[in-house]
């Protein structure tokens, strides 16, 4: 299969108020094939939202973006904003952190749909309100469902309504930022089952922005792990779990509460660095519990591990034979 | 904190417990809600609509127990909490804290009955004030109660209560105010300024779903210590994965009932509600091999306007029989039940 999107060496650098800059993603290299669903996990300000948002082309104007985003091999990032605008909505889409209470309470949630129709030419007037039809029916709400406003859906309507909308301009990618967070749990299922559904049956490329674990070992194939703004380790979700090569993984998963753990969840101790200025050897080392003497000044680069697999941890360089003593 | 010190903040409580029984009985409790009747019918002097947002749950709190009250927005665990409290005024029924049935209670005996209930709720940057320090913080309540004493005793029992939530040392967090501190640490001073009160019930509405995955763990694990002190929890989560880990037993409810209640291990391997069930289907499990098939519900979520006739899960169950739109099944001890105490309200169970 050959790759869809792909960002290689994304940075984002914010230009801070009082002065200075804030290097929010750093680095970031991940790879989309059609159909794959890809989780970007992590604690909140580790990059991961700026990361979708680069992507769209719609960060602030505070912020500086470089490295390639490429669409179907196309540096879309080095067009500059009219590119990005060729492309936003009509290949990459995004499900924004609480779409869901975007709706204009004033007009009906087919209007707003048709609208957005209209807005990119896709089609208008009575073509544009039967393909609103089509787009409902196929997040699972009954067309007639249009005429109707957004407080007289309920919360898991009105996210799979902001799923649609997303859905409009047919793109090939959806970047979902915290689609379920503000769910209840049955409608979570819901609204994961559709996505599921969407990547399954039209080959739509999901890029799921999470702090949740668990959800994204329920629904993707590979998982991204975002920490002080660059990727530690990433892979297939199976394996991150079973056999984590960075301690954050580890850690993380270890943090979670699950209906069959035996064990408690675990905290990790402290915080994540200040991305406002440089980081000396590896950002996790002070919450890290195997950290040595070499993360202290060495900033651990991410590296292949195993065919499948990448992580930024300088226990993965010690020997096997020193592994097993260890 | 040194005995002599708690025992100077109980002081002089004229609602006597009396040690035996549970510390929170809660019996047939109803909380309805009128709706809002629009302009027509306000002319027309129709009478209001009401809305049975809880209808007759009866459970009971230990203490030195944890009890989960799980289920979806909307099916009356925060109403229930609330009453619990007297936040919100019981419509029937009744709530027994140390023995004695506070649903009558004046405002005075009322307001020395709040010292003993604390509550904690989802979100610490709603609920602390971003203009006090910790210590002011957490100081508060002992000052609005007229407790602790003089201001250095004041300041001891404040020391001992950000102590005893894991701020250690204390000396470092007193001077700090909310935005200096992360969610964790906030959730953390919340939780000391109810405890510095030394309530002997804690409600804890969703405490750590507005928390970041990494810290939730340590929040979550304090509230379990404090049980060691005999302090009774009532949790309010719709996560069944944390219910499952921290509570001592586990009351599911759907549409302003108690749907399942027992032992938590017992209803999270046993369990004999279809609701239950599903609902434990669809909790993501974080090994990614352990895909169960969810058993996702069909239908909107419960709406409490329109309660359907007998069993109200019935539309959405996926096991219902002839019976169940016209019989409204009772609580009782399920045939495969393992432990005494497992009740369901199911025809089938």
């Amino acid at each position: 299969m050959s790759t869809l999107l792909q960002t290689d060496e994304l940075n984002v650098w914010f230009d801070l108020p009082r002065g200075g800059t804030l290097h929010a993603v750093q680095g970031v290299s991940v790879a989309l094939e059609p159909g794959e669903r890809l989780g970007l996990v992590g604690e909140s300000g580790c990059g991961k939202t700026t990361t979708g948002l680069a992507l769209m082309g719609l960060l602030p104007s505070s912020a500086t973006a470089a490295g390639r985003i490429e669409l179907n091999g196309l540096d879309i990032l080095a067009g500059g904003e009219e590119t990005m605008r060729a492309h936003r909505w009509v290949d990459i889409a995004m499900v924004f952190q609480g779409a869901m209470n975007a709706f204009n309470p004033v007009k009906t949630v087919g209007s707003q749909i048709v609208e957005a129709l209209e807005l990119h030419g896709s089609s208008s007037g009575r073509a544009a309100r039967a393909q609103t039809g089509e787009l409902l029916g196929a997040v699972g709400i009954p067309p007639d469902r249009a005429e109707r406003y957004p407080h007289e859906f309920s919360g898991g309507m009105r996210q799979r309504a902001a799923i649609a909308m997303a859905l409009a301009c047919k793109p090939s990618v959806l970047v979902a930022d915290e689609p379920t967070t503000a769910l209840d749990v049955m409608v979570q299922a819901q609204i994961l089952a559709l996505l599921d559904g969407l990547c399954r049956d039209f080959g739509l490329a999901l890029l799921l922005v999470t702090h949740d674990l668990p959800v994204v070992a329920q629904l993707c194939d590979r998982a991204a792990v975002m920490y002080a703004g660059e990727i530690v380790e990433e892979g297939p979700v199976e394996e991150l779990y079973h056999d984590p090569r960075h301690p954050y993984t580890r850690l993380l998963f270890a943090a979670t509460t699950d209906l069959n753990a035996e064990a408690l969840p675990v905290s990790i101790p402290g915080a994540p660095p200040r991305l406002d200025r440089p980081i000396a050897g590896c950002p996790f080392r002070a919450r890290c519990d195997r950290a040595f003497a070499r993360c202290e000044h060495d900033r651990p680069l991410l590296r292949a591990v195993g065919s499948r697999r990448v992580a930024a941890c300088h226990l993965n360089d010690v020997p096997l034979s020193l592994e097993a003593v260890r | 904190m040194p005995p002599e010190r708690r025992a100077a903040v109980a002081r002089g409580s004229p609602l006597s417990s009396n040690g035996a029984g549970p510390l929170l009985a809660v019996d047939g409790l109803a909380v309805d809600y009128a709706l809002p009747r629009g302009l027509v019918n306000a002319v027309a002097r129709r009478p209001r609509e009401a809305v049975l947002a809880v209808d007759g749950v009866s459970f009971t709190v230990e203490r030195g127990e944890l009890l989960a009250l799980v289920g979806e927005s909307g099916c009356g665990k925060t109403t229930t909490a609330q009453s619990v409290l007297r936040l919100i005024e019981a419509s029937a029924g009744t709530i027994e804290f140390a023995g004695r049935d506070i649903t009558k209670l004046g405002s005075r005996e009322l307001r020395l009955l709040r010292r003993r209930m604390q509550i904690i709720y989802q979100d610490p940057y709603e609920s602390l004030d971003p203009r006090f320090t910790v210590e002011r913080a957490v100081e508060e309540p002992l000052v609005i109660h007229g407790l602790g004493g003089s201001r250095s005793e004041r300041a001891a029992l404040v020391r001992d209560a950000v102590a005893r939530v894991e701020l250690t040392p204390p000396e470092l967090f007193l001077d700090r105010y909310p935005h200096e501190l992360s969610g964790g640490q906030r959730q953390r001073v919340a939780i000391a300024a109810a405890l510095v009160l030394e309530p002997e019930l804690l409600v804890a509405d969703e405490p750590v779903s507005m928390l970041d995955v990494s810290v939730r763990a340590g929040v979550l694990n304090l509230l379990d210590g404090l049980r060691a002190s005999s302090l009774g929890i009532l949790m309010i989560t719709h996560d069944l994965s944390t219910a499952a880990r921290y509570a001592d037993r586990i009351a599911v409810m759907y549409l302003g009932r108690i749907v399942e209640i027992g032992r938590a291990a017992e209803i999270i391997q046993n369990p004999q509600h279809p609701y239950t069930r599903a609902l434990l289907s669809v909790v993501p499990r974080r090994d990614p091999r352990d895909r169960a098939k969810p058993q996702i519900l069909k239908g909107e979520a419960p709406d409490a306007t329109r309660i359907p006739s007998g069993c109200r899960f019935h539309p959405r169950c996926p096991v219902a029989i002839a019976e169940c739109p016209t019989h409204d099944p009772a609580l009782r001890q399920p045939r495969e039940a393992r432990t005494a105490e497992h009740q369901a309200a199911c025809i089938l169970a």
